[in-house]
């Protein structure tokens, strides 16, 4: 069992303050084996924030983050799971289904994980499963006014993926969750 | 060595005591009256060494005094068995020496008194007397702390078994009164025995015996009968009088607390005229802010735990009391550091936030501290009206923390006009820190700043962070990174600057603005993105509201992105070019959603004259092109000829970035701009957008004859192009496109795997993936899909 944190779109101090507090409470350092980011941070100060919640920390680059160095798009191989990570604001239109599958292919990814609409989506394509873990800290985005605060857990077990989704609504936490499963045998094979 | 000597002293005086102890003993278990009283005086008489430290002494003392309990005993016995108790007090007066004699006469007298044959306060008063023919200080200390303890259960009270028609607890209290007083005397005299050098050590030896000294004062506080009035009338008086009067800074810091700590909180609330009166007469080195500060604690406690109490508190008037008190002291003592007379007023604020927590205008007061009106007292202002000693600073820090703890509330200290002020006493470094303290408190309480003018005095209170002092720029000294952690502060904290009235936050954005603008182009880029973007999430909520949106003048949507435009402008002076480039295309999405067409132009002209002027890095200039197309991509608001100018604007750039496959990828992106969901209003745009990826293809076409040129480039890179390429052809394919057509994605496969034959590296994943894609669309039961993908004939399946 391998817990991946994954969020995004936080925007501080940019669009919000920090992470809601309950959120906050709920991320204990140890219990996460890694982070993946969508970015837009946007500053070191959540950077360091995270690394303190667990050392092993994927980030790619969004629009808005001060760090430029963060890269455009990331693959990366847990368990079983290959996972791509890129923030979205390349993937034009914004939000599209067909051109988040076209680069999902291009990564060659069975997870492939993306931001900028700060919607929290979860499907699964004939290419894998698409992930959006929406905004951890509920910034509103020009697409998307209306935000709660959201952000994922997977727990990678063999060839099955559950996914957590927390999202706070009016204040109370709540969590839902979805299961995929892959075929053992998979054109991305290691 | 002395301590040794000392050692050896107390040995040899101890180990005298002990043996006479023993005689004594012995006489007392033969009933040898004579002989018990021999070797009691004998036993005695080492107290009467002067060459023992306090220290010392007490030990001696102590064993001395534990053996005189089986003599006092006796002493009982032997007046029950028939002896006269008159007699028997006379007899000790034989005693040799002076010491050994009143101690036995102290032991016997207790007794007598226990007798009731003569009234007690006769036997206590002739003691008390007696005792002062020893003035050595330390001997006599001991003697009077001897009496003291063995006629404190014998003292006559109201109700006790004791109390004659003539006695009354007056007169108990008049001999615990006069005990302390002579003692006092003694313990002060101390002060002056010996030389000047040896102040220190004489300091230090009566603090050790300062307990036997305040005993007093504890069993004036347990006596029954000691009730407010007489308290208030003759119990403090005369215990004030000798403190007064002895002049000896010791005692009158020791003996203050004393009271302070003895007596109870109601008692000192009702005299604190008194009390308070009494300070000012202190000597001048008496740490008056111990005392002071120790009583509005416990008054403060007082308060806490008894709120039947509070009205007295307002009844006697306690805080003006107080805050006139430490007015005079700050007056009388000239030479008060700064920091001393911060920490009076700190404590008169402790006490003032615990009792009258309800009373705001107590609070501002309290905060009105002009030390400019002391004078001299405060030399400690440098030039510029500051503080420069590091202690005031770190008092008045605590003094201005005190109510944002006890509140946890910023609004109700933006209320407190003097605060500002005292701010102002604090230098630039101490200044900005307590800043962040007050940010934090915000952040951390969730606090709303909901009004126009409470957004100006926060601004005025943090005006620390948001510009340089004049005449200051202290860009060397300060840290890069505490620079943007306090900006960033500055910058979270906008968010709680928000109120739900769309004409009131208008107003806040506007303030904010104008205080926001004073900071120069260091601290621009960290302030200005959060009051944009708060002011974006407004023009979207007037959106949604009511149907006047001309009832004021500054708040509408154009209004109000107006005002970002001319604030976004600022950014791009100072060199954030590539920020203020994302905040346009923005901005040009909340006109959008707020129809207003020409505005949404506008920030789009802004934007792409940033591009072509200041954005000159290829990188920064592929990331910026990406941002324009997908805002691009969203607008609806434009008529056909502004989205067609803007959309060619777009594509030009796209075929000028420096590297070809960036090019191929921007012209091959910009082919989304030319789809046109239902009912939209565009250009031929379903012809335009295969002439956009075939030209993308003939970019990627000149990048493959550039790789296969130069032998071993990556060339799987721009086999990955035509792939991607063959994607979008797809995408269109799948939307309905009419003019893609299954002989245009034949061809582009055909190509496809010539160049990837070509290749060393084989196929790739990603063409292996979308041909995986292809086929699974064709399976598709969906009749529409797989028709569409039944018109490319794909033999070449691999």
């Amino acid at each position: 069992m391998v817990l991946v944190l994954a969020l995004g779109d936080l925007h501080v101090p940019h669009r919000a303050a920090d992470l809601p507090p309950k959120f906050k409470s709920m991320l204990v350092p140890g219990k996460i084996q890694h982070i993946i980011c969508t970015g837009n941070l946007c500053i070191k100060e959540i950077h360091d924030y995270l690394k303190t919640i667990c050392p092993d920390l994927h980030i790619v680059r969004g629009e808005f983050d001060e760090d430029a160095r963060y890269p455009d798009t990331k693959t990366l191989t847990i368990g079983q799971f290959k996972l791509g990570l890129c923030h979205g604001h390349q993937v034009i239109p914004w939000g599209d289904l067909d051109s988040l599958a076209m680069l999902q292919r291009q990564l060659d990814v069975d997870i492939l994980v993306t931001g900028h609409t700060h919607q929290f989506t979860a499907y699964k394509h004939e290419g894998g499963v698409v992930i959006n873990p929406g905004s951890a800290t509920g910034a509103c985005s020009s697409i998307n006014q209306d935000v709660n605060p959201s952000f994922v857990l997977m727990d990678i077990d063999g060839l099955r993926v559950v996914v957590y989704v927390y999202e706070l609504i009016d204040g109370e936490v709540k969590v839902d969750k979805i299961d995929f499963k892959k075929a053992s045998t998979s054109t991305s094979a290691p | 060595m002395i301590a040794d000597d000392d050692e050896k002293w107390l040995a040899a005086a101890t180990s005298a005591v002990k043996q006479n102890a023993f005689y004594m003993q012995r006489a007392i278990d033969s009933n040898n009256l004579k002989d018990a009283l021999k070797f009691s005086a004998q036993m005695l008489g080492e107290l009467r060494t002067s060459k023992l430290s306090p220290h010392k002494y007490y030990e001696l003392y102590i064993r001395a005094s534990d053996e005189l309990r089986s003599l006092e005993m006796f002493f009982r016995d032997e007046t029950a068995r028939g002896c006269s108790i008159a007699e028997l007090y006379e007899l000790v007066q034989h005693a040799g020496n002076i010491l050994p004699r009143l101690y036995l006469l102290c032991t016997i007298g207790s007794v007598y008194i226990k007798s009731k044959d003569v009234a007690a306060k006769d036997i206590l008063k002739d003691l008390v007397e007696m005792c002062r023919a020893v003035q050595h200080p330390l001997r006599g200390l001991f003697l009077r702390s001897y009496l003291a303890q063995v006629t404190r259960d014998k003292l006559p009270s109201i109700g006790s078994e004791l109390e004659g028609d003539t006695e009354t607890h007056m007169d108990a209290l008049e001999f615990v009164l006069q005990n302390f007083t002579e003692m006092n005397k003694l313990w002060v005299r101390m002060q002056h025995q010996g030389p000047t050098r040896e102040k220190e050590k004489r300091e230090k030896e009566r603090n050790e015996l300062r307990d036997l000294v305040g005993k007093n004062l504890h069993i004036l506080g347990q006596l029954e009968g000691v009730d407010l009035v007489v308290y208030r009338d003759t119990v403090l008086p005369r215990i004030l009088e000798q403190v007064v009067n002895c002049k000896d800074e010791l005692a009158q810091c020791y003996l203050m607390d004393c009271i302070i700590q003895v007596f109870p909180d109601d008692f000192h609330l009702q005299t604190l005229d008194v009390l308070l009166g009494a300070c000012p007469q202190l000597q001048p080195s008496v740490d008056i802010k111990t005392v002071l500060s120790g009583l509005m604690e416990r008054l403060s406690n007082y308060a806490a735990s008894s709120v039947e109490a509070l009205p007295n508190f307002l009844q006697v008037d306690a805080f003006s009391k107080l805050n006139h008190a430490i007015g005079k002291v700050v007056e009388a003592q000239v030479d008060l550091p700064a920091s001393a007379s911060v920490t009076l007023y700190l404590f008169l604020l402790k006490f003032t936030l615990h009792v009258h927590s309800d009373r705001l205008d107590y609070v501002d007061q309290g905060f009105g501290i002009k030390p400019s009106e002391h004078g001299s007292c405060v030399s400690q202002l440098s030039a510029t009206g500051k503080l420069c000693d590091d202690k005031a600073s770190k008092q008045i820090v605590a003094f201005l923390s005190a109510p944002l703890e006890k509140f946890n509330d910023v609004v109700t200290i933006l209320k407190l006009t003097n605060y500002p002020r005292v701010m102002e006493y604090l230098d630039h470094d101490t200044n900005k820190a307590m800043a962040i303290i007050i940010i934090q408190s915000i952040l951390k309480n969730n606090t709303r700043i909901a009004t126009a003018d409470e957004v100006d005095a926060l601004f005025e209170l943090i005006k620390g962070l948001i510009k340089d002092f004049d005449g200051l720029t202290d860009n060397d000294e300060i840290d890069e990174e505490d620079f943007q952690e306090e900006q960033n502060s500055v910058a979270r904290l906008v968010h709680f600057l928000y109120n739900d009235d769309p004409e009131e936050m208008s107003k806040i954005i506007f303030r904010i603005r104008k205080h926001i603008l004073t900071g120069g182009p260091k601290r621009l880029p960290l302030t200005i993105p959060p009051l944009v973007l708060s002011a974006l999430k407004l023009i979207r909520r007037m959106r949604g509201g009511d149907e006047n949106p001309f009832g004021d003048d500054t708040s509408t949507p154009q209004k109000i992105l107006q005002l970002l435009t001319e604030t976004v402008e600022v950014l791009s002076d100072a060199s954030a070019s590539e920020l203020a480039l994302r905040l346009y295309l923005q901005c040009a999405q909340a006109a959008n959603d707020c129809e207003l067409e020409t505005v949404a132009y506008e920030f789009f002209t802004k934007a792409y004259l940033l591009y072509e002027e200041e954005i000159s890095d290829s990188k920064a200039q592929v990331t910026a092109l990406r941002l324009i197309i997908g805002t691009l991509q969203r607008m609806r608001v434009f008529n056909v000829e502004n989205r067609d100018i803007l959309t060619h604007k777009a594509t030009g750039y796209s075929v000028k970035l420096l590297k070809k496959p960036d090019q191929c990828r921007a012209v091959y992106e910009c082919a989304h701009l030319y789809w046109a969901e239902e009912g939209e209003n565009l250009k031929d745009g379903e012809s335009t957008i295969v002439l956009c990826l075939k030209r993308a293809q003939k970019i990627a076409d000149a990048v493959q004859k550039m790789a296969n040129a130069s032998r071993g480039a990556s060339s799987t890179g721009s086999v990955s192009l035509y792939v991607e390429l063959l994607n979008k052809y797809l995408y269109f394919l799948e939307k309905g496109n009419p003019q893609v057509t299954g002989e245009t994605i034949q061809s582009l496969a055909e190509l496809i795997r010539s160049e990837t034959k070509k290749a060393e590296s084989g196929a790739g994943t990603f063409i292996t993936s979308t041909l995986r894609y292809m086929e699974f669309q064709r399976q598709q039961e969906d009749g529409g899909m797989s028709e569409k993908y039944q018109k490319i004939k794909m033999e070449w399946f691999e």
